[in-house]
């Protein structure tokens, strides 16, 4: 009875889980893409410490493999001569551990993963060591489309977009990361369930995004926890590209809820965000997509402990947040912006804005869509019209992470 | 006398030369000439049973010329709109060459190989002697000479894609498939060894493709018709392998497939989404009568490998391929 119980755990690992050893040298790039071929489901490739000069992106495409270095200041795949692909590292394989080794200076993404179910960034370092530029590549930590997404313990710097990046994905942990010198700190964009914790977002252009976005494959994002995480002195000026979203976030942004539903804020420190510790605002761009709801929706803030902020109000959204909130910016921002039927009858408590901060500044600018000023109706600063609460979403569980 | 004609090409004893083991074979084989596909492999003169053919629209590979060969077991079966659906067995066959002197210089040949699990794509890189090709499964990076239309010589750091790059293009839906032999990219005439003759009527008398009475779309050739034909049939054999609804670039919402209706969806006032830096700048993926604002026209000039679109294939811009897109652009309204 035992043996057989050895003997069906024996079988159920991998016949000839392989390790398959790389170490810098002049035939490493070649025998590193290769690996990431030929490697079998169960498969670990490891990186001994040194540096991988690359010129062109490497990929993954098989399930199961683990791609493990020897520390993130270690092993270091460095991008700085890069002549192709988009990306310094694409995984489209499931069940994919990566950890222990930095990506440098790729000439677009660091590490995306497309399509992937069950994708790990552990204790990783992606950085432009070069510090913000607009010539950075956009995304650090990059999941698209992917789900059961986890990303832990690691750091990326520069990105001229998002350094954590996870769009139309679905069931994401994002804890205990340092996202620094970045445009967008951490971004959730048009996500499904999402729990965002013990982070460190600090001297970025803004902090913690959550975004929908329209004319998207999944829309409609929801259920996203953004919790314990220090989110302070975010103060790098805006290095984005105009045209992206992101080029339009001031600096000094803590914290930015665009649509969505379902956000949870509480238990973050804020502190020295010169433009607002947090903004909650509906998108405010032209689109033609009728499936697109462009209002944040029952969204709560709450337990947050906010330290100097709203300082230096800047760009042009800065510039008009100050002017509609007469030049006074509290800790929180609501634009104010609500279907067009809700100034006539009422939201309902579950589409609502919720804010319980004994002791903090709030503003709603009451504005409505595609309106320059606020019509006919001042700005509500009254901050215990919005107590109350919603249910939470569940904290999230993923496979990888028991 | 054409059924009787298929069937002699089909009988499984008069296709010698074609190696089904090795295509079958999990693992590839290390040289092309395993294959068995060519009688001269180096003057790529195919085997029996290997037919030749071309496609209306290539996609631009840094003026590299192709020589594209097919073989299947048994006829392919029928679709209107996508590549056809070719049996386990098959082998599309893609070599890459430039000119040098009188001849060509063939660079690599690219193999889709339709196996149990699916297809599969291996690089072959040919060696100096041009004896035969070596698999390169990591890809390489070469520094050759290109030759434009205008017999232009342009040096060009040529990348030979690794097998997994191959599906950066090939995917569709999370599998590996192949783009060119699709209908619309087949109907027009192949100057065959016995003289032209229309590639679909070609394809079903040697049994490539299954005999249906379906309706053949027209040709989707960027070089003749309206210029919004020419513009969409440029970008869907360019861009739609990736920028489609279940292709690698689904993410971005932008899909440039040649039937695409919905116009935001094909770039017409869309914003950028995940394009960072690519975005150079600019509001739209198309601003109507505005080329030199619109995103496309950007991505397609550039050389950086951060912003330049395809992502892979080129090192070069295609300036005959941007005058086309910024023409379409100009005229919009």
């Amino acid at each position: 009875m035992r043996l057989a119980a050895i003997l069906v755990l024996i079988s159920a690992l991998p016949a000839f889980a392989k390790v398959w050893e790389i170490a810098p040298g002049p035939d490493a790039a070649e025998a590193l893409q290769e690996a990431m071929i030929l490697a079998e489901p169960g498969d670990e490739i490891a990186l001994a410490p040194g540096r991988y000069p690359l010129v062109d992106g490497l990929s993954l495409d098989v399930d199961g493999v683990t791609v493990r270095g020897a520390g993130s200041e270690a092993s270091v795949l460095d991008f700085a001569g890069q002549q192709g692909a988009g990306e310094g590292l694409l995984i489209t394989g499931s069940k994919i551990v990566l950890e222990d080794f930095a990506v440098e200076n790729t000439t677009g993404d660091g590490i995306k993963s497309k399509g992937s179910d069950q994708i790990t960034f552990r204790r990783l370092r992606v950085e432009w060591t070069g510090g913000p530029d607009a010539g950075n590549g956009a995304y650090g930590l990059y999941p698209v489309e992917s789900k059961n997404v986890l990303i832990e313990d690691s750091l990326v710097r520069g990105a001229s977009d998002a350094g954590i990046y996870v769009g139309q994905s679905d069931n994401i942990i994002v804890r205990r990361n340092r996202a620094e010198f970045n445009v967008a700190g951490i971004e959730i964009e048009n996500s499904y369930r999402a729990d965002v914790y013990e982070n460190v977002a600090t001297r970025n252009t803004g902090g913690i995004l959550v975004f929908d976005l329209p004319n998207l494959n999944q829309m409609g994002g929801h259920s996203v926890r953004v919790f314990a995480n220090e989110i302070a002195s975010n103060d790098t000026d805006n290095f984005a590209p105009e045209g992206n979203i992101v080029a339009t976030v001031p600096r000094g942004t803590g914290m930015l809820i665009m649509a969505n539903r379902n956000v949870h804020v509480f238990g973050n420190r804020f502190d020295d965000n010169a433009m607002v510790h947090v903004g909650i605002i509906s998108y405010f761009e032209d689109y033609d997509d009728d499936d697109y709801q462009p209002h944040p929706r029952g969204v709560v803030i709450r337990d947050n402990v906010f330290g100097r902020g709203g300082f230096d109000p800047n760009g042009e959204v800065g510039e008009f947040f100050a002017e509609a909130a007469g030049g006074d910016i509290p800790d929180i921002i609501w634009d104010g912006v609500t279907p067009l039927g809700e100034w006539i009858t009422w939201t309902s408590d579950e589409d609502a804005i919720f804010v319980n901060q004994p002791g903090a500044t709030f503003a709603n600018l009451r504005m409505i869509a595609q309106t320059i000023y606020p019509w006919g109706a001042s700005v509500d600063r009254d901050i215990e019209d919005y107590a109350g609460s919603l249910p939470e979403p569940a904290p999230v569980v993923l496979p990888q992470d028991r | 006398m054409r059924a009787l004609l298929a069937f002699l090409l089909l009988w499984p004893g008069l296709a010698l030369a074609v190696n089904e083991a090795a295509l079958s074979a999990k693992r590839p084989a290390k040289l092309l000439s395993e294959y068995g596909l060519f009688d001269d492999l180096a003057g790529q003169v195919p085997a029996f049973g290997v037919t030749p053919y071309d496609i209306a629209t290539p996609l631009f590979s840094d003026h590299a010329e192709k020589l594209r060969f097919v073989w299947t077991p048994s006829p392919a079966a029928w679709s209107a709109d996508e590549a056809f659906d070719f049996p386990v067995g098959s082998v599309l066959v893609k070599t890459f060459a430039y000119p040098d002197g009188d001849r060509l210089r063939l660079i690599e040949t690219r193999l889709l190989i339709r196996q149990e699990a699916g297809w599969k794509a291996w690089p072959y890189l040919w060696n100096q002697d041009q004896t035969d090709a070596v698999l390169k499964l990591a890809g390489a990076r070469l520094d050759l000479t290109a030759t434009a239309p205008d017999g232009a010589q342009i040096p060009v750091s040529y990348r030979v894609p690794n097998a997994n790059q191959c599906k950066g293009c090939h995917e569709r839906a999370g599998a590996i498939t192949p783009i060119g032999p699709k209908a619309r990219n087949l109907n027009h005439d192949f100057y065959y060894t016995e003289g032209p003759d229309n590639q679909l009527r070609r394809w079903r008398m040697l049994g490539l493709l299954e005999n249906t009475t379906a309706e053949s779309p027209l040709s989707a050739d960027w070089t003749e018709g309206t210029l919004d034909q020419r513009a969409r049939a440029y970008l869907d054999v360019n861009c739609a392998h990736c920028h489609r609804r279940d292709g690698p670039a689904s993410n971005s919402g932008l899909f440039l497939t040649y039937g695409e209706e919905d116009r935001t969806a094909w770039g017409y006032l869309k914003r950028p989404v995940a394009a960072g830096r690519g975005s150079g700048g600019l509001e739209f993926d198309v601003k109507p009568g505005d080329p030199p604002r619109s995103i496309m026209v950007h991505r397609m000039r550039s050389l950086d490998p951060g912003v330049m679109m395809p992502e892979l294939g080129r090192s070069l811009p295609h300036p005959e391929g941007i005058a086309l897109i910024e023409a379409w652009i100009a005229a919009m309204e």
